[in-house]
């Protein structure tokens, strides 16, 4: 097991220019666990993300990651630490996938230092770990969406942080790959106790690989919990302003929402 | 303590070392054919150089030229070499590796090939100023170069500006630049027009670039800046291949993108302004050296070198050609325009045709 990590935010402002993203908000991440993060478009989720990275510094409140103010740390120290995958990473032309997921040692790097051994070890179980070792040398442009989201994963991995932080890993995925990323990311979690935050979309697919979920809306924190206790028909109607029927999905056990809509429904609200 | 994927108590599995084995040899590969072009442009440029201080009008063997570069009096070469063709061959080696080591900047930070200083009018801000502080102003050697540097960085920061809405997007920053470099064009023009005695040579100097009189004290700025600015781009050269990632990723990988931006812009800006004061903007090299070098490079390594490298080989190149392979004599800039204007209308259609991304 590795050390776990805490990630904490502390009364965090958030904004671009004129325009203040995320309120006073304040959150612990269970270390060694997955947290989701779900919410209506535009409420602050990549934001927040952003500046748990500190890609965009705080107008007020505090990020802390074991006590310590992370905009105190330096880049690459922070780096060693906690991966972000950010929603559209851009792929270098004619770049291979050996070279891409070797980007992710960049912070073990420093301007001089020569390529080590360990460098490579710590690709080649990014490439295992992610079923894409036989696409070592082969340009990623080539690849199709699922693979190259799992060559992005891989580089995320190489870094070898403690915790992972993913923008929408799912997005643009068809179902299978969708099931096949989060597989990889759970099999991360419980194999080496990689702390993962994801932002993602489908509330139910949240609710079933997630230990721990936060449910957000217009820059607020409205529900944090298992899944158990957050997706109810309460938080989907505070949340996303929608009517659902919430029951206990057969396959996993955890809640599984079934929206009201005005069509296609049978039984009257339960 | 960082998590590593192997616990050290375990040794590494024997697949992994096979996984690691491939990695490293793709690696070894890359970089290898990345060492072979950068000699072998290495060695085209120094053939090049060597041939340009032998031939001309008169040829003089390698043995005279030694003794001219050794400081010994050779008659007719002393002059020939020493004066004309040495000055020349040496503006032409610094102010292409300047023009190919700022436009792959530009390039790959942008990433978008049409982003090149030279395109978007950061080069015609500096022959604009220089042309100004020459004509107008009859100021010489560091007072221009000042001018031209101060006119490229305000250019450069004026279209940032301009281009500016919720981050760059690289299209619009394009756009904005050809615009500025259309009107900063005309400026040259009008500049050259209120020249009390119109010298042509000088004209296209400031127009297009051009090798013709280069002098000692033209090409010395260029050198020192050279000594400044190179290092310090070479410096940020992995950060600044990181950033091609995009900036989040690269941020989040431990790069200071604003930072690493910030010190290649001005190293950049610097070099193309100070080549431009010393030889005018010579058209396109800046904007063909960085694809021509990724073209021969492959994949994704640091282009900074191998740009420097083809930068300095097309101007050396083309002012050979300009001199001799004619009937009559073009100044460089005519020759590499040549070369340049069909690839930019090519860039145009693709990327009007596929986003345009780099």
């Amino acid at each position: 097991m590795t050390a776990t990590r805490r990630l904490e935010v502390d009364q965090l402002e958030l904004g671009y220019r004129d325009r203040t993203v995320i309120h006073s908000l304040s959150l612990l991440v269970p270390p060694g666990q997955v947290t989701a993060i779900v919410g209506p478009n535009a409420c602050g989720k990549s934001t927040l993300l952003r500046a748990l990275t500190r890609l965009l510094p705080p107008r007020r409140g505090r990020v802390l990651l074991d006590g310590q103010e992370i905009h105190r740390l330096r880049a690459k120290e922070l780096a060693r630490q906690l991966g972000l995958l950010p929603q559209s990473p851009i792929a270098p032309e004619g770049i291979t996938v050996g070279d891409l997921v070797g980007r992710g040692r960049h912070p073990h790097q420093s301007v001089f230092s020569r390529w080590s051994h360990a460098d490579d070890l710590a690709v080649a179980a990014a490439l295992e770990a992610t079923q894409t070792t036989e696409l070592v040398d082969r340009p990623v442009d080539e690849l199709s969406g699922g693979q190259r989201q799992r060559v992005w994963i891989a580089m995320a991995l190489a870094q070898e942080t403690d915790v992972l932080l993913l923008d929408e890993p799912t997005t643009f995925l068809d179902v299978s790959h969708q099931i096949e990323v989060l597989d990889l990311l759970t099999d991360l979690n419980r194999s080496r106790g990689t702390t993962i935050v994801m932002v993602l979309h489908d509330l139910n697919v949240a609710a079933r690989y997630a230990d721990h979920l936060l449910a957000m809306v217009a820059g607020r924190l409205h529900a944090a919990g298992p899944p158990e206790d957050v997706l109810t028909t309460e938080t989907v109607r505070a949340v996303f302003g929608l009517d659902s029927h919430v029951i206990t999905d057969p396959v996993s056990g955890k809640p599984l929402m079934l929206p009201i809509g005005r069509h296609h429904v049978e039984r009257a609200r339960v | 303590m960082t998590a590593t994927l192997l616990p050290p108590s375990r040794p590494p599995s024997t697949t992994l070392e096979v996984t690691a084995a491939a990695v490293a040899r793709g690696r070894v590969r890359r970089n290898l054919r990345r060492r072979v072009v950068v000699t072998v442009l290495a060695v085209l440029v120094a053939g090049v150089f060597v041939l340009s201080l032998l031939v001309g009008h008169t040829y003089y063997s390698p043995d005279e030229v030694l003794r001219v570069i050794l400081g010994e009096r050779v008659d007719g070469a002393t002059f020939t070499v020493g004066r004309l063709r040495l000055p020349r061959a040496v503006t032409a080696l610094a102010t292409g590796a300047s023009f190919g080591l700022g436009g792959v900047t530009f390039q790959t930070m942008l990433r978008n090939p049409l982003a090149s200083p030279d395109v978007i009018g950061i080069t015609s801000g500096a022959g604009a100023a220089a042309a100004f502080a020459i004509v107008i102003l009859s100021l010489s050697g560091t007072a221009v170069s000042a001018m031209a540097i101060a006119a490229s960085l305000g250019v450069a920061l004026l279209i940032y500006g301009l281009a500016y809405k919720d981050g760059v997007a690289g299209t619009r920053l394009v756009l904005i630049g050809i615009g500025m470099a259309a009107m900063l064009h005309s400026a040259t023009f009008y500049v050259l027009s209120r020249a009390t005695e119109w010298d042509r040579a000088e004209a296209t100097r400031w127009i297009s670039g051009s090798l013709n009189g280069s002098q000692w004290k033209d090409v010395v700025p260029v050198l020192l800046a050279m000594v400044v600015l190179v290092p310090t781009l070479l410096l940020q050269s992995r950060n600044l291949s990181m950033t091609r990632l995009g900036d989040d990723a690269a941020g989040a990988l431990g790069v200071r993108v604003e930072r690493t931006r910030a010190t290649v812009v001005v190293a950049a800006v610097g070099l193309i302004a100070f080549a431009t004061a010393a030889a005018g903007p010579i058209a396109f090299v800046a904007f063909l050296s960085g694809p021509i070098a990724a073209r021969l490079v492959g994949g994704s390594a640091s282009l900074l070198v191998p740009a420097g490298l083809v930068g300095a080989l097309l101007v050396l190149v083309a002012d050979l050609c300009g001199q001799y392979a004619f009937s009559m004599r073009y100044p460089v800039g005519v020759v590499t325009g040549v070369l340049g204007a069909p690839y930019l209308l090519y860039l145009i259609v693709r990327s009007n045709r596929a986003g345009g991304s780099w």
